[in-house]
């Protein structure tokens, strides 16, 4: 982290994504024209044509590489920015087109496209840190705009950010929660999944469904045996509910191809 | 510089637009020769991974097409495998109204959010002169304040409605997860009544902005609920359902659109051009809206929209601005009348089997119609899937405005007519980001 510098210059990039990461920055309505006093944002298509070249103090990078040319464009952001933060679960984990990785790149393409040669794609959807040293990550998808600003208050002050590791299920006790599971018998990856998200799901009556990825240590094997066992699910339902938005961090991801069926199994 | 007849204008990234995107323009000779939009937003596949899903994903996984507008991606989703599965058709599983209404109010949610950002942080900066609206604040801090205000309110429907208000989690097949207490949406009434009356001040404002002439004579198309469907005080503007129509006299159920409407993989170019079958280019979006359920706002609004000098039929693309605040006061309006008229449904969901076949759907997405079809097998797994969003459509009228504009415009130098340019783009608030399948683009015309 940059230590107390007065005005940091900071660059928004974007990679294969939604916009919706960078899209939290601009719902911070509070505290969006403060931010921008305190900043200086030096690139950020998405909100003005103004342009200033780097190097930048700080790079927030949304977005997975799924293109060669994406691959070199990550290193040459490395190379401009002192601190380089990945913002979503496609930058952190390889997003939902990830799901491409369990597949066949070839099959996708030739669906999707008339003329597939034209398309230029790795066949692997990859998060940020495959390619570059990333200093921080911000979970979700999308990231909340709360654990954004808290990243920013904290470059600005050279402190080191709160953002906890530990699980939904905390999140869900210290609102108050019936657990939906227990009491509703609803599927729900909280034990497994990271907070961030204030429990939302469960307090809309509804399995958490692992947008914020793995929490630290997850026990994934326990809670699917749990699910097989006592809420019938199937092979292919808990593939399918690991296999999601951060189907390729590796907890969730191990824990999908362990119920593959044998002969798909790589 | 400015006169010379032969020129090349090229913008490598396009900004205040959501996605990537870059621009092309070559002049030779005093004409225009070529308009690249080139978009360089990485595809993403999704029609694709949403085989072997279950019936009950597409809403959760297509909302992650868009950032911007996610309750269209879901809701169009829903529309098609609830009209698969026999929901809310006639003979089959009846929606109760709470559920329809929470829909509705949803999407006033999102269309106020996304035309608010549109408005005021991605577009004015253009008619105003500023290079953003960060830039803009400096001098106009009261407006963007408002605007970060209006943003808040849709923001607030989305949160306490969808439970967020990007990629809201609360939406399912079926209804909702939870329903809200008439208590939780009644709280909201005092700011949608603030917000109702701002955006009517904001569509005054951006109504005196000054527009650069250009009427192409498009054809737009948009839906167009049926009145017989409609529950009682709904004046039937289209938001979550409604037939197909155009200003060019088509009338169809959304199952009949793959007969009218289709895409085409253009030599020298990966994108797909949305084209109605033997019809040409199309718009849809506000503008295409407006044009053809003028008739539907409701008296407040169209009087509104008269004030603002939307008396006729808008086809002048840079004024799209105007229309987009009219309905930003229509989204306020409704969400009013919806709040007053909710009742909470029993039950948040009805139950829904899956059905083996084809289902269709459309709804209203802030930038226009959005197309959903599935088909599942036996087990409610999908074997196909279909996603056709509004910037793939009206991308082919998008490059014919650039070209004529462009063509109309050579008087003025480099930097203004790109921005000019930029600024054409950015009538239609292409979402970038959503155009599934929208990549390298080459125009070239002699």
């Amino acid at each position: 982290m940059p230590e107390g510098i007065g005005r940091p210059t900071v660059a928004v990039w974007k990679f294969a994504s939604c916009d919706g990461c960078q899209l939290s920055l601009l719902s911070a309505e509070d505290e969006l024209l403060t931010i921008a006093g305190e900043i200086d944002i030096a690139y950020f298509l998405e909100a003005t044509r103004e342009v200033k070249d780097g190097p930048y103090d700080v790079s927030l990078v949304e977005g997975s590489i799924t293109t060669p040319a994406d691959a070199e464009r990550i290193r040459h952001i490395r190379d401009i920015s002192t601190t380089l933060i990945t913002i979503g679960a496609c930058a952190t984990a390889g997003g939902i087109q990830a799901l491409r990785n369990f597949g066949d790149v070839e099959d996708f393409r030739s669906l999707v496209y008339a003329r597939p040669e034209y398309v230029d794609t790795l066949a692997d959807s990859t998060a940020i840190a495959e390619h570059v040293p990333v200093d921080l990550e911000l979970r979700g998808c999308p990231i909340e705009t709360s654990q954004l600003v808290e990243v920013i208050n904290a470059i600005l002050a050279g402190r080191k950010p709160v953002t906890p590791t530990h699980s939904v299920c905390v999140e869900c006790k210290l609102r108050g929660n019936l657990c939906v599971a227990v009491a509703h018998g609803t599927p729900c990856l909280g034990p497994v999944t990271q907070a961030g998200c204030n429990a939302r799901c469960p307090s809309f009556d509804r399995g958490c469904y692992g947008c914020f990825g793995p929490a630290e240590s997850p026990n994934t094997a326990s809670l699917a045996s749990w699910l097989e066992d006592r809420f019938a699910l199937d092979h292919p339902e808990l593939v399918r509910l690991f296999r999601t938005f951060n189907a390729d961090a590796p907890a969730f991801r191990g824990e999908s191809r362990r119920h593959e069926p044998e002969e798909v199994a790589t | 510089m400015s006169h010379s007849h032969d020129r090349t204008i090229s913008v490598e990234a396009l900004a205040r637009v959501e996605g990537e995107g870059a621009m092309h323009v070559e002049v030779a000779d005093g004409r225009v020769e070529q308009v690249q939009l080139r978009i360089y937003e990485p595809p993403r596949f999704f029609e694709a991974m949403l085989r072997g899903r279950s019936y009950l994903e597409p809403p959760d996984i297509t909302a992650r097409i868009c950032g911007i507008c996610p309750v269209a991606y879901q809701l169009s989703a829903i529309n098609a495998i609830e009209s698969l599965c026999r929901v809310g058709t006639p003979g089959g599983i009846a929606l109760p109204d709470g559920i329809r209404q929470l829909r509705r109010l949803l999407y006033c949610g999102e269309w106020i959010e996304s035309h608010v950002l549109h408005i005021f942080l991605l577009h004015a900066p253009d008619f105003l002169g500023y290079q953003g609206a960060i830039e803009m604040a400096a001098d106009h801090r009261d407006l963007v304040e408002t605007a970060l205000r209006l943003r808040k309110a849709g923001n607030q429907l989305l949160e306490v409605i969808g439970g967020r208000a990007i990629h809201p989690i609360n939406v399912r097949v079926g209804g909702f997860h939870r329903a809200p207490t008439r208590a939780e949406l009644e709280a909201m009434v005092p700011e949608l009544q603030w917000g109702r009356d701002a955006a009517i001040e904001a569509a005054r404002l951006v109504a005196g902005f000054t527009f650069p002439e250009l009427d192409q004579g498009h054809t737009f198309a948009s839906l167009r609920p049926e009145l017989d469907r409609l529950p009682p005080g709904a004046t039937g503007y289209p938001i979550e359902d409604g037939r197909l129509v155009t200003t060019t006299g088509l009338d169809i159920g959304i199952e009949e659109w793959p007969e009218h409407f289709h895409e085409e993989h253009v030599a020298h170019s990966t994108a797909l051009h949305g084209r109605m079958t033997g019809g040409g280019t199309y718009l849809v979006g506000p503008a295409a809206r407006f044009n053809l359920n003028a008739d539907r706002l409701p008296a407040a609004i169209a009087e509104l929209a008269e004030e603002v000098g939307c008396a006729e039929a808008v086809t002048n693309p840079f004024r799209s601005i105007v229309v987009r605040a009219i309905e930003t006061a229509y989204a306020f309006d409704e969400a009013l009348r919806l709040v007053e008229a909710y009742e909470r449904p029993e039950e948040p969901a009805v139950p829904v089997e899956p059905v083996a076949g084809t289902g269709h759907g459309a709804t209203e997405a802030p930038r226009g119609v959005l197309y959903h079809r599935y088909t599942l097998d036996d087990d409610g797994l999908i074997t196909d899937a279909v996603i056709v969003p509004p910037t793939s459509q009206n991308q082919p009228a998008i490059e014919e405005d650039l070209l004529d504009f462009v063509q109309a415009h050579l008087e003025l130098d480099d930097d203004a007519l790109q921005w000019q340019c930029e600024q054409a783009i950015r009538n239609y608030d292409p979402c970038i980001s959503c155009s599934t399948h929208f990549l390298d683009l080459t125009v070239r015309r002699r």
